[in-house]
């Protein structure tokens, strides 16, 4: 397979995972600005936090839905926006035409120009329906090859980077909110925290698998082990990274050889299988937090190193 | 009054467009319309888009789709068929012989000047045997009708002609929508032309190739206006779709850069201009190409398709003696005719062009895809006056043709059938071996009485058939 192919592929996936990802934090933020003392909380602002566009605001006063919206929906500019990613998916898929399937370039085919001409109010008033089309098409995608895409390398790339980009979500979405994860802030108690912790399950979509693992109980120390290293949960950072490790020892089997790229996969690995019962936190949540992100950016670079991008 | 390809001189419908007639006849104009907005809702799907350079508005727009086929009789199709094989057969040898001995220049039949002289003209090229000496391997012959038994030429195209994505896609959508017109086996089938390209591309091996050939398709990149045909056809083909900066030069063979490390590449389809294959080679300002890369080709080690300098065959200074070389390197007559042409370069053209320039249809020589001519008909005055003084300004760059009277074929309009004119482009494989498939792109002049059919220009397409009896 061409280097370059596999450049694209994988950057494809990673601008369609980033889109859906991002679908999926409106939705948390919408939910959350509804709650009792939502702009107290200033909740729309973390929501640009963990994208890390809080330099697109324009003023300093809270947050607001349209900000966000124009921001990270609409805005063309920022690679970060679901248009963004959208245009870009698709312009990276474009170049490797010959390797996805008609569906999934169908699929692709169709997202990119949505949102052109949408202005801010129309997107703030049809937010839901316009989430929920993005997180249709990039499900449609995925569908189109599960059944239909060769298990060549290109789908490992592909594999790969999506799972990449998913466990960035995580970890930046924790790195966010971890504060609200720290045992300290049990001080200030009450049903506040509460809707802190779900709002961070509800924006990887984890509520109600988090029930059926933990029961009702939310405590920081669950939540976090869920998200970081609980195996099962496809949004969770283990999750991801044992996608990696499969993907990526396809790609070692293949081509006959391992490279940086799989160490620093198994590291991760290792990092993770210790981290359980609340460990993370022990450790310092924000600091573990930190280091994982810093070794899947590795893993990002190595990849591109060792299948010569 | 133009020959519409439909109707016999008087009046009734041909033979060959019976079974359409009656199908035009049950489905109705408003059943048409419903059925062309589905095939325009597939096309867009598919993402079958072309740019337009220099327009601006929209990067990817789709080409316009015409649902009512273009047909051509089995007796008609038998003396295109030969006619186009011994065109290409001709600029072939013809290109051979320019960047060899040049007989035909020696023998006066062509003037030294016209091909030494030629941007198009790759001194490069001279004394190096391209595998099978075949120089063009695609060649695209534009031809139009101009009554029931007249063909002629309009131009050549040697280098890399477009358009065969649109022959193949318009049957595809045809026999997906109308299984039942197809249902009969009257039509002969296209869809055998990428396997019969990948054949050609495959016969034209470099001598450095051992095995079987390894093919790929290079493009300029997906910004490209032909994008889009290059994945189709590297797809039909199952073989690699490149860019430049997916090859590079070492030890005089063309490798590709893969996951798994440099792989060797023989024979390379190219989609590229000449100027910018090899910035060593040819334009050094280029920062498309892959260095190297002609040296490579000179000697051996991989086979580029068109060869480069392929050009000077379908030339439009050149075009005027095509009929020569048919006669010069086969020694048959012309079995298609080429157009009357009148070159500004020589001093009785000139003349006549400047006189008569309002009926004429005036050219730049190395103009393409419709950009820069004049319809004299057409054009005011002052268009006139301003063309006028660009020749004179550049005699050598022009030539003047008679407007034609092209016939004129079913297209689908507002409130009907109506009569639109077209030309007609066939895809010739040239390999070890000629081949032909039946059938070819025609494209369509949109707008009433309109005599510019590119696609860059507004005009559409629509499907080709050959009938078999």
């Amino acid at each position: 397979m061409l280097s370059r192919t596999a450049d694209n592929l994988f950057w494809m996936a990673r601008y369609l995972e980033r889109a859906e990802s991002t679908a999926r934090l409106l939705t948390m933020g919408q939910r959350m600005a509804v709650l009792p003392g939502s702009a107290y909380r200033d909740e729309w602002r973390s929501v640009l936090r963990v994208t890390g566009c809080e330099s697109f605001l324009k003023g300093t006063g809270p947050v607001t839905e349209a900000d966000v919206v124009a921001i990270l929906l609409l805005d063309p500019e920022n690679a970060a926006s679901i248009q963004a990613c959208l245009v870009r998916a698709r312009a990276n898929g474009r170049s490797v035409r010959t390797k996805l399937t008609q569906d999934m370039w169908e699929a692709l085919n169709m997202s990119w120009r949505h949102f052109e001409g949408c202005t801010v109010a129309e997107a703030v008033q049809e937010l839901p329906v316009l989430i929920d089309w993005v997180k249709t098409r990039t499900a449609v995608f995925k569908g189109a090859m599960e059944t239909g895409l060769m298990r060549h390398a290109g789908h490992d790339f592909i594999r790969i980077g999506g799972a990449i980009e998913r466990a960035q979500m995580t970890l930046r979405l924790l790195d966010v909110k971890y504060y609200v994860l720290l045992p300290e802030t049990d001080v200030v108690g009450g049903g506040r925290d509460h809707y802190q912790w779900t709002s961070v399950l509800h924006a990887l979509s984890g509520s109600r698998a988090y029930h059926h693992v933990y029961g009702g109980v939310h405590t920081p120390a669950q939540i976090v082990d869920f998200l970081m290293v609980n195996r099962t949960f496809p949004r969770s950072v283990a999750f991801c990274v044992d996608q990696m490790r499969t993907h990526l020892a396809r790609l070692a089997k293949e081509h006959g050889t391992r490279a940086a790229c799989h160490e620093t996969a198994d590291e991760l690995f290792a990092l993770l299988k210790t981290g359980r019962n609340g460990v993370f936190i022990e450790r310092g949540l924000h600091e573990s937090v930190q280091h994982c992100l810093l070794l899947t950016n590795r893993l990002a670079s190595e990849i591109a190193d060792s299948y010569h991008f | 009054m133009s020959f519409f390809e439909m109707h016999d001189p008087e009046g009734s419908v041909r033979d060959c467009y019976a079974e359409v007639q009656r199908w035009i006849d049950e489905t109705g104009v408003t059943g048409l319309h419903r059925r062309l907005e589905e095939a325009e809702a597939i096309f867009r799907r598919i993402g079958i888009t072309f740019a337009v350079y220099g327009e601006g508005g929209d990067p990817e727009r789709l080409i316009p789709f015409d649902l009512l086929p273009r047909i051509f009789s089995r007796l008609e199709w038998e003396r295109l068929d030969r006619g186009i094989r011994q065109r290409a057969q001709a600029l072939n040898a013809f290109l051979y012989d320019v960047y060899h001995r040049g007989e035909i220049l020696r023998a006066g039949r062509i003037p030294q000047d016209l091909v030494y002289q030629n941007e198009a003209f790759r001194p490069e090229m001279i004394g190096f045997d391209p595998p099978g000496r075949v120089y063009s391997h695609i060649v695209g012959i534009d031809i139009v009708r101009t009554g029931p038994d007249r063909f002629e030429v309009l131009e050549d195209n040697c280098r890399t002609p477009s358009g065969v994505s649109y022959m193949l896609e318009n049957r595809e959508i045809m026999t997906r929508m109308f299984p039942d017109l197809f249902s009969r086996g009257r039509v002969t089938p296209v869809d055998n032309y990428p396997a019969q390209l990948l054949r050609t591309l495959k016969e034209v091996a470099p001598p450095a190739c051992s095995g079987d050939p390894v093919v790929v398709l290079l493009t300029p990149g997906s910004l490209n206006s032909a994008y889009y045909e290059h994945s189709y056809l590297a797809d039909l083909m199952g073989i690699e779709l490149v860019e430049p900066v997916d090859l590079f030069v070492e030890d005089g063979r063309v490798w590709k850069k893969t996951t798994a490390g440099p792989k060797a590449v023989d024979v390379i389809y190219r989609r590229i201009d000449d100027d910018y294959l090899d910035p060593l080679a040819f334009r050094p300002d280029s920062l498309l190409g892959v260095p190297g890369l002609f040296h490579a080709y000179r000697s051996g080690g991989v086979t580029l398709c068109s060869a480069p300098g392929a050009g000077i065959a379908d030339d439009k200074a050149i075009y005027v003696y095509v009929p020569e070389m048919i006669r010069f390197y086969l020694g048959e007559e012309p079995i298609l005719a080429n157009i009357p042409t009148w070159q500004c370069g020589t001093k009785d053209g000139l003349a006549y062009v400047l006189e008569h320039l309002s009926e004429l249809v005036a050219k730049e020589v190395h103009g393409s895809g419709g950009y820069g001519m004049l319809i004299g008909p057409k054009s005011t005055a002052a268009e006139i006056a301003a063309y006028a003084d660009r020749i004179r300004a550049n005699p050598g760059g022009f030539i003047a043709q008679p407007t034609l009277d092209l016939s004129t074929v079913p297209t689908l309009g507002e409130a009907g059938v109506v009569r639109r004119h077209a030309d007609f482009r066939p895809y010739c494989l040239v390999g070890k071996r000629m081949r032909l498939v039946a059938g070819g792109l025609t494209r369509v002049a949109l707008t009433e009485g309109s005599l510019v059919v590119n696609s860059s220009q507004g005009g559409g397409v629509k499907d080709t058939w050959v009938l078999r009896d």
